[in-house]
């Protein structure tokens, strides 16, 4: 292989990439070098198995992929939005549509959310760790590293170019012969790993570490929002799992899976992936729910309304999103019964979550309503969210679907579930539980200006999509001519994207001059909170609680400030922590050595990162580690420090 | 954290915090393996009967093989059980020695099966022949990699039982490797019911 074939070559944007990737490297070294900080940043974040920590490296990696993604997105719009436009090339624009989907939904939404989820649901239940700290280490570098392998893919090798499905036969060795489509396997299978221990790890704490007296009905709705996604994640991810490894048997030792020939089923790849895919959405959707019912019920200072039916219609929503995948290819002719099923269970979703919608709406009724950007991201979320909910019982229907399918009706349906829910929710919990991550608030006007900048440009970029679809305008086509009249609606909507992009910007500073200008916290509980992750303090210390608190009910935090019983001191007991460790960081190092070589055919490399992933196990195995107590003393000294 | 009240009775393995939820988590790490499996059963059944014109699995399978491998693991899981036994019982040689026995029923199974794909690859049945081999040899070669992952894990433990004793820490890794051990039994039988007895009947 040449050093041409190995890098991309030949294009001025890629280039442009090159130049930002070398020079950030060289900024990172630089600045680590200068600052003698090597050292801090290996035993304070590299290794560290805290679940705040942890948790903050996931949200920072989200956003630079929310960054990536959105670069994407934005490049597609450019395209768009003239007739017969010039800027990419068909390949170009099938690799920026697939990466783009892919990193959105993989690489960025899902752990955006675990991100939150780690900071959050220990604070949350009381506990001063997840009940696999190490694991959960494993879990965030393993989806870096799948992260890091998919994303070189666009200057070394060349970006895969089937779409964040890839179906086949286009994502098959015939059609797609480029080695894009194995990093889209490797990286996700490798990213997997993280996501199915992250979902263990999170059943096991909820189920085990809860404070004494949170039985689970009293549980916070994000906890039982979190405890159902796992469930999810448990049965959905191994189905993925084998998908993409029957895909990648198929493009590297020449199996029969997926291919035309030989007694293969193409079919069947799109329904492996899609009995993953559709538990995947309620997987970035629900915990998203749990986030709005908190942010709901602190800023409308109620409890939440309905509290039961919530649990039980996530439960519901759980349950159906097995039973629904096939509703992503009724034109595949599977016949009326088939279709008739799934086109049933599909509507029957709308009955929980519509639940959901008016238990909000009860929630807020005679609330007295606070307008933080927290909130406001929550209340925006109702309304684009309904929409997005209708239009899709509009395409849950068979016969319809006919007319809707592949059309950017269907792109403009799950951009407005996808953002409205999971988007806005990261947005929100960002700003709402910015103080538990890094001790200040996010400046509250930044905060609206991107709340109103990108709500408006959302709803002004996806809007027209819908009637682009009703119009005829395919998905996934690279242009379009000046007769199809689809010229001014995609002016709107790229108006709309450069919108988002400029609140996604003054996110982005706000975080920098939040971090320069907002006054450090003091109390820990700047919104009057109302469940457990309020009562720790700030800056939190790493064991989390100096005593573990006791639950009286819903809103724990909330009855104890009522009761006063919120200040009362106890003496102290030593404190049981575990030890960092740099096993997951050099194990997940090995996974990505592994996958790089596979993805290449290079099987020397592939078998020689599984030998250094199998050592790294058989040093964890050996390693009897049990941790540390933190004296009576350092907890005194600690706790005189904070608060 | 770890220093929990517990019965006299309570076993070894359970009498730490750790203990207990390492055996709960893996307990659910079984059931995303069942996932796993089952959706490999159904690409099983899916790609079954679609030889493309290759040989057919009646023409290959032999009774005899395959229930020589299913005799020396289901044996092993028996002894699995009875090396438990012996942990509960506090008696480390009878938990090594059964350990042993069932490490070399284990890597029996391994050979013949090892030994089978052989035969079928030189009758012309490989991964690349057809969609119904693609599916059977991942199907089982997952189960068989499983195997061989347990193999060498629990010889690491053995290693680890050999160095410190039995301690909550060693029981609780043997006890959460014989529960690795028993589902990897369940898997076969399902291979040996679905796979060998229905494709040498159908």
């Amino acid at each position: 292989m040449k050093w041409d074939e190995f890098f991309v070559t030949g294009d001025p944007l890629i280039y442009g990439a090159d130049v930002s990737i070398a020079l950030t490297l060289i900024g990172v070294i630089f600045v680590l070098t200068y600052f003698k900080k090597w050292k801090w940043l290996w035993t304070e974040w590299l290794t560290t198995v805290d679940h705040k920590k942890l948790g903050i490296m996931y949200v920072i990696a989200a956003v630079l992929m929310l960054f990536r993604g959105g670069v994407d997105a934005l490049l597609m719009r450019a395209q768009l939005t003239v007739p017969d436009a010039g800027f990419l090339d068909s390949t170009h624009y099938n690799e920026i549509f697939t990466t783009h989907g892919t990193i959105m939904i993989i690489f960025m939404a899902m752990p955006f959310l675990i991100g939150l989820m780690n900071v959050v649901i220990p604070l949350q239940i009381g506990a001063r760790d997840v009940a696999y700290p190490f694991l959960n280490a494993v879990s965030f570098w393993t989806f870096f590293m799948g992260a890091m392998l998919f994303n070189i893919s666009f200057v070394i090798g060349g970006s895969p170019s089937a779409g964040w499905t890839s179906y086949v036969p286009l994502a098959g060795l015939e059609l797609s012969p480029s080695v894009g489509q194995n990093y889209y396997l490797l990286g996700l299978q490798i990213a997997g790993i993280g996501t199915l221990l992250t979902g263990i790890n999170f059943l096991v704490t909820i189920l085990k570490m809860r404070a004494p007296g949170m039985t689970l009905m009293k549980m916070p709705i994000f906890t039982w929002s979190t405890l159902i996604t796992c469930v999810i994640i448990i049965f959905a991810f191994p189905v993925l799992t084998v998908a993409l490894a029957l895909m990648t048997f198929d493009r590297l030792f020449g199996s029969h899976f997926f291919t035309l020939m030989d007694g293969g089923m193409p079919m069947l790849w799109a329904n492996l992936f899609w009995i993953w895919g559709h538990p995947e959405v309620y997987i970035v959707i629900l915990p998203a729910f749990g986030m709005f019912s908190e942010i709901i019920s602190t800023f409308a200072r109620k409890t939440i309304f309905g509290y039961k039916a919530m649990v039980y219609s996530m439960v519901v929503i759980a349950g159906l999103s097995f039973l629904v995948w096939v509703h992503h290819f009724f034109t595949m002719g599977a016949g009326g019964a088939v279709n008739s099923f799934f086109s049933i269970t599909t509507m029957l979703i709308a009955v929980p979550t519509g639940v959901k919608i008016f238990n909000w709406l009860f929630t807020l009724y005679k609330g007295r309503i606070r307008f933080t950007s927290a909130m406001l991201w929550s209340l925006a979320f109702i309304p684009n969210f309904v929409i997005g909910g209708v239009t899709g019982v509009m395409l849950a229907m068979a016969a319809a679907d006919y007319q809707y399918h592949n059309t950017y009706f269907l792109v403009a349906h799950f951009h407005y579930v996808l953002i409205s829910g999971t988007v806005y929710a990261c947005f929100a919990g960002l700003h709402f539980w910015y103080p538990k991550m890094f001790n200040h608030r996010l400046n509250e006007k930044l905060g609206k200006w991107t709340f109103w900048i990108f709500v408006a440009g959302f709803n002004l970029c996806f809007f027209p999509m819908y009637f682009l679809g009703l119009a005829g305008m395919p998905r996934r086509v690279y242009t379009y001519g000046a007769a199809d009249g689809w010229m001014s609606l995609n002016v709107l909507a790229t108006m709309g994207g450069i919108l988002m992009g400029i609140g996604f910007l003054i996110l982005v500073y706000n975080i920098y001059y939040s971090f320069r200008y907002s006054p450090r916290e003091t109390t820990g509980d700047p919104w009057d909170g109302r469940t457990l992750e309020w009562s720790t303090a700030a800056p939190i210390p790493f064991y989390n609680f100096a005593h573990v608190p006791e639950v009286k009910g819903h809103d724990a935090y909330w009855i104890a400030k009522k009761e006063g019983t919120d200040k009362i001191k106890k003496p102290y007991k030593p404190i049981h922590m575990p030890s960092n460790s740099g096993v997951p960081i050099i194990m997940s190092t090995f996974f990505f050595i592994s996958g790089f070589g596979m993805v290449f055919s290079w099987h020397w490399m592939s078998i020689a990162g599984l030998i250094g992933v199998l050592a790294t196990m058989v040093m964890r195995s050996f390693d009897y580690d049990k941790g540390f107590y933190v004296s009576v003393e350092e907890i005194e000294k600690l706790e005189q420090t904070t608060k | 954290m770890d220093a929990v009240e517990h019965s006299p009775n309570t076993p070894l393995e359970y009498q730490t915090e750790t203990g207990r939820l390492n055996i709960l988590g893996f307990w659910i790490f079984l059931g995303a393996e069942i996932a796993l499996f089952s959706t490999l059963f159904a690409t099983y059944f899916v790609l079954d009967g679609r030889t493309a014109g290759g040989p057919v699995p009646a023409d290959l399978f032999e009774v005899k093989g395959v229930l020589i491998e299913t005799f020396l693991l289901l044996t092993s899981s028996f002894t699995c059980g009875l090396a438990i036994h012996y942990m509960r019982r506090h008696s480390l040689k009878g938990l090594v020695l059964w350990i042993g026995i069932t490490l070399a029923l284990g890597l029996s199974f391994l050979g013949f099966e090892i030994y089978e794909f052989i035969h079928y690859i030189h009758e012309g049945a490989a991964l690349t022949t057809s969609a119904y081999w693609s599916a059977f040899f991942v199907l089982t070669g997952t189960h068989g990699a499983h195997v061989a992952m347990g193999i060498a894990w629990i010889a690491l433990i053995l290693i680890q039982l050999k160095q410190r004793g039995l301690t909550p820490d060693t029981s609780r890794k043997v006890f959460i490797s014989s529960l690795y051990w028993h589902f990897l039994d369940v898997v076969w039988i399902f291979i040996f019911t679905a796979v060998y007895l229905l494709g040498m009947v159908m």
